[in-house]
């Protein structure tokens, strides 16, 4: 009898315990930091306006959670994962940030995961590719929001392939990056019955694509597709246009480009090009309604990422109002419980892997007679499903899935 | 079809002719440099930025008012000019007869405060320059489709260089400045400004970055970072064909082209790297570069 | 007072001060000592370390730009190349206790070193700062195209583990104390080689080579062996900050790590012993205090700015334009 209530007692005592420490915001201040390259290479995917996205979340939410204040902490990663490592580390252990947003390059993604992992926090990850971040480098700690290179090779391939491009030629960064897309492309293009008959791998950065343009060309492929990014991608479609490619008859597929990429291209240059996208701003009433507001903040159209930012962000903070707690594990079990229907996505969920899947959409560059404005840049060909578009579980290397 | 190592003929042709374009451009960057170290003794490092500048100058100059391309193509390095006077009188003469290494310290400086600058202001994913009407198209040539702009960028940067290299090696303005900056007080004494003559140098060396910055502005991504991706390849084509000669750099520029667009075609990935590797083997070989006089 | 007497009291005088100074220099150094052990308990541990490993490496790089007049622009290889052997090293041998694989990057990076040393060391001047960018190009197109780099998203997770195998390394402080220990011997160690015999020499080659050789020195032996003791103590700085970040990338392979780790020997001092750690200090640290603040989309050209003043306005560095001021104001 004794032993019976002694244990009772310990039990509800630990009970109140956890539900006491789970229901309390700490240091009542939400505090997320902001870690994104703002003056280099990745400067316009997320930076200073990714920064902005965020601040409209944190407004949105109206300033404050459960009464407690939310603050922003920013800084620029350098694109250096050891910047990345020491601003987190110093973060977490001395600041009291709860979640860090942001994150583009591979490099520092992966290092600010692990230390944040070390410390039991959260990240919402919008900038990076690697669709490794939620494979081999998964995390119980951080969600990957926006996109990653799995349904850049998925979309894109799968259509070209149906509507009759059977020959591909790929051009490929040469680094990580590049080869894991390539990778996927080739089994993409070979599961549809087409069939890759060349690939360059290109150092990066490459500043003139001249040669390799040529030799595309001389292929004879029905498709070049580009494994690759930024600069490199840019550079290499404005001299694909040049040398004449798609009027010789070659469709260009770009696996990754994002807006404000086609923006500094123009419609002139980009047109007729397909891509993969998480997002457009001109896709939906809400997309529009949001990018109207991100427009009179910025002065420019979001990017996916930048959209990403922002829904994440609001996911994450109505998540700590309905547990009233900024614990990690809670947050992001509310978070994975929550089916995601904003701006940025219908039907939006989050895997166990951290992966958050969602509709992606196959997209073509309008041509200048489409165009109506500097920024009405793409058509909607097609809707990706969710469950086709991401990494199926059963493939995943990540140890938190139960499978493994 | 005749194949040489697995690789079609026609596919060689191109790459070559590929290499000679690129190695023009290579040829003006270089020797602007080789003026500039030649003449001045300054390691350029604000080269990159000065090239980024002409091509960003020449956007820029477009959107807001309109300039077009053939105007550009005097005005940008004009102004470049004019910017290269300016930071050789506000700063390189003031570490004059220091160590060669503190002009290369000091024009890194001016570099990365010019690419952040504007790379706050306009960001990093480039600006969009449309092609001039009249190169639009290209020929056929059999072995590969040459677009008319590509050989407008053989033929102007050739013109340039050589009329550069002419104007140095050949005629008394060309005597004047050598000897000015060989041997400034006896220039001095003859009544010539040597100062006005060192800035005027240096300015006319970073015009010639510039301009081949407007002749990129068409077909490449116009970028505050763009220099600086290129600069150090430049550098390498500089030191290959000995620092400071002005032949051996428009030489060695068109070469370098070349060995690139070969390894571009037989082993892509090394074809940023092997510019370093034949400057290891050159100067293993000949320490003062191809065309280096005996330091 | 006979000629000697006023000869032997100016030499009284002259060794006088020579002892004001030589106090003034120890105490300097205790003083900095006890800041450098009571500082984890003010400041941020990693980001001491980070300053030690950087101010290694600058220390490093001075004994040869500094001190023999060879300016290397290739250096981020060595810091690199440290750092991979170390953290592939301890990621994949799990016997390998944490000094083993810092001995073997620190190994690694010598080889490399004397290999940089045999193919650049004839050259003079400009040619032989280009022939080590050329190499390190080389050395950095290698580390792109290998597996075993983790490509441009680097090689994580590297263990910190226990120091020969009893102390555990996880702990920030032990950590802490274990960079400082190896910084100071290293400091030590090049306070040592400067001012020994062979020290003086790489001075007479740094202040006239010709000079130098007619005296009969077998120039190029000196030189190269600087070559490869600063490429030595470069690397053990890769493999340290490998150990500390528990991480290695490419950003400590490019070229302007290289233009990097020459801004801070100039910033602090060139050819002093207390410069470049004192530039490393002030470069990291302003670094990360820009990237933190409102002016973080500004760090390059704020750095640029420091460049162009510092090669301006301040060409001997913080410490050299200390030093004069106090033998102008304090005798």
């Amino acid at each position: 009898m004794t032993m019976m209530k002694k244990l009772l007692t310990s039990a509800v005592a630990s009970a109140l315990m956890v539900g006491g420490a789970q229901a309390e915001i700490s240091n009542n201040t939400v505090k997320i930091g902001y870690l994104a390259d703002m003056s280099g290479t990745y400067r316009d995917l997320a930076g200073p306006n990714g920064l902005k996205a965020l601040e409209m979340a944190v407004a949105d939410v109206g300033g404050t959670v459960k009464g407690a204040k939310i603050e922003i902490v920013t800084a620029d990663d350098r694109n250096s994962p050891d910047v990345a490592s020491s601003t987190v580390r110093r973060w977490l252990e001395n600041d009291n940030v709860d979640m860090v947003a942001g994150l583009v390059a591979s490099s520092v993604t992966i290092a600010a995961t692990k230390v944040i992992e070390e410390h039991n926090k959260l990240a919402l990850v919008n900038g990076s590719a690697a669709s490794s971040i939620t494979n081999e480098h998964c995390t119980p700690n951080h969600i990957h929001y926006t996109y990653d290179t799995y349904p850049l090779s998925v979309g894109t391939p799968t259509a070209i392939v149906k509507e009759g491009g059977k020959t591909w030629y790929v051009l490929t960064a040469d680094y990580a990056f590049g080869h894991s897309l390539e990778a996927d492309v080739t089994r993409m293009v070979e599961s549809n019955g087409g069939e890759i008959i060349g690939s360059i791998r290109h150092p990066f950065p490459t500043p003139d694509f001249s040669s390799f343009i040529l030799q595309a060309q001389a292929s004879g492929a029905d498709v070049v597709a580009l494994a690759n990014a930024g600069a490199d991608t840019t550079n290499a479609i404005t001299t694909a246009a040049e040398f004449g490619l798609t009027q010789s008859g070659q469709t260009l597929a770009a696996l990754l480009l994002f807006l404000s990429d086609v923006h500094a291209l123009g419609v002139e240059t980009a047109q007729g090009i397909q891509l993969t996208t998480g997002w457009y701003w001109d896709m939906n009433e809400d997309a529009r309604e949001w990018a109207d507001r991100f427009m009179e903040e910025t002065g420019a159209r979001p990017t996916m990422v930048h959209a990403g930012i922002y829904s994440s962000a609001v996911q994450y903070l109505n998540a700590i109002e309905a547990t009233g707690s900024d614990d990690s594990q809670v947050v992001r079990k509310q978070m994975m419980d929550t089916p995601i229907n904003d701006m940025f996505t219908k039907n939006g969920r989050i895997r166990e892997d951290g992966r958050m899947v969602h509709d992606m959409f196959l997209a073509q560059v309008k041509t200048p007679e489409e165009s109506s404005n500097e920024w009405d840049l793409y058509k909607i060909l097609r809707t990706i499903p969710a469950d086709e578009a991401f990494r199926p579980l059963s493939d995943s290397k990540c140890k938190l899935v139960s499978s493994n | 079809m005749s194949m040489i190592f697995g690789v079609p003929m026609a596919v060689l042709s191109g790459q070559l002719l590929i290499g000679i374009i690129n190695g023009a451009f290579y040829a003006l960057l270089s020797l602007g440099l080789a003026v500039i170290f030649g003449l001045l003794k300054i390691i350029n490092f604000a080269h990159g930025a000065m090239y980024m500048l002409g091509a960003m100058a020449t956007v820029i100059m477009f959107d807001t008012l309109g300039v077009n391309y053939w105007v550009a193509l005097f005005l940008a390095p004009l102004l470049v000019g004019i910017a290269g006077v300016l930071v050789e009188y506000f700063l390189l003469r003031r570490i004059a007869g220091q160590d060669h290494i503190y002009s290369l310290l000091l024009t890194f400086g001016v570099a990365l405060i010019m690419q952040g600058i504007l790379t706050n202001i306009y960001g990093v994913s480039g600006l969009r320059y449309a092609m001039p009407d009249m190169f639009k198209g290209g020929v056929n040539l059999g072995f590969m489709f040459m677009p008319y702009y590509r050989a407008w960028v053989i033929v102007a940067a050739l013109v340039v260089c050589f009329g550069t290299w002419f104007m140095i090696e050949k005629t008394k303005l060309g005597a004047y400045l050598r000897a000015g900056t060989e041997d400034s007080q006896l220039m001095q004494g003859f009544g010539i400004n040597v100062p006005l003559l060192v800035s005027l140098t240096y300015g006319f060396g970073v015009m010639l970055a510039a301009f081949a910055g407007v002749l990129a502005a068409p077909i490449y991504s116009v970028t505050p970072v763009m220099g600086s991706h290129i600069l150090i390849v430049v550098f390498a084509v500089v030191v290959i064909g000995g620092m400071g000669s002005i032949g051996g750099a428009i030489i060695t520029g068109i070469l370098m082209g070349i060995v690139e667009g070969l390894t571009k075609t037989f082993y892509p990935p090394a074809s940023s790297a092997v510019i370093f590797l034949v400057m290891v083997i050159v100067l293993m070989i000949r320490p003062n570069g191809l065309f280096g006089k005996e330091a | 007072m006979s000629q000697t007497d006023i000869q032997s009291d100016i030499h009284k005088s002259i060794l006088q001060q020579q002892k004001t100074e030589d106090r003034r220099k120890l105490m300097l150094n205790g003083v900095l000592l006890v800041l450098l052990l009571l500082a984890p308990f003010v400041m941020y541990p990693v980001f001491l370390m980070k300053i030690l490993c950087f101010a290694l490496f600058a220390v490093a790089f001075n004994l040869l730009f500094g001190f023999t007049g060879l300016l290397s622009f290739g250096h981020a290889a060595f810091l690199a190349t440290g750092g991979y052997t170390t953290g592939y090293l301890l990621s994949n041998f799990s016997g390998l206790t944490t000094e083993m694989g810092i001995i073997a990057g620190t190994l690694v990076s010598t080889v490399l070193g004397l290999g940089f040393a045999l193919l650049s060391i004839r050259r003079q001047g400009i040619y032989f700062a280009m022939v080590t960018l050329a190499l390190a190009q080389l050395v950095f197109f290698f580390f792109v195209q290998s597996s075993f780099t983790g490509g441009e998203d680097g090689m994580h997770g590297v263990p910190r583990g226990e120091l020969f195998g009893l102390i555990n390394l996880e702990d920030n402080l032990n950590m802490y104390y274990f960079v400082l220990a190896v910084f100071l011997g290293c400091y030590l160690l090049v306070q040592r080689i400067v001012s020994s015999p062979y020290g003086q020499v790489l001075k007479a080659i740094k202040q006239n080579e010709p000079r130098a050789v007619s005296l009969g020195y077998k120039v190029d032996r000196y030189k190269v062996l600087a070559f490869v003791i600063s490429a030595a103590l470069a690397g053990l700085a890769g493999s340290m900050k490998s150990v500390v970040f528990q991480l290695a990338s490419l950003n400590d392979a490019h070229w302007h790590m290289s233009g990097e780790v020459i801004l801070m020997t100039l910033v602090g001092g060139m050819g002093t012993l207390l410069g470049p750690v004192i530039g490393a200090m002030f470069v990291v640290n302003i670094e990360y205090q820009l990237a933190q603040g409102p002016l973080r989309d500004w760090v390059d050209p704020i750095l640029g700015g420091i460049f162009v003043l510092t090669v301006l306005a301040f060409r001997s560095g913080i410490v050299g334009e200390v030093q004069r001021f106090v033998r102008k104001n304090m005798g």
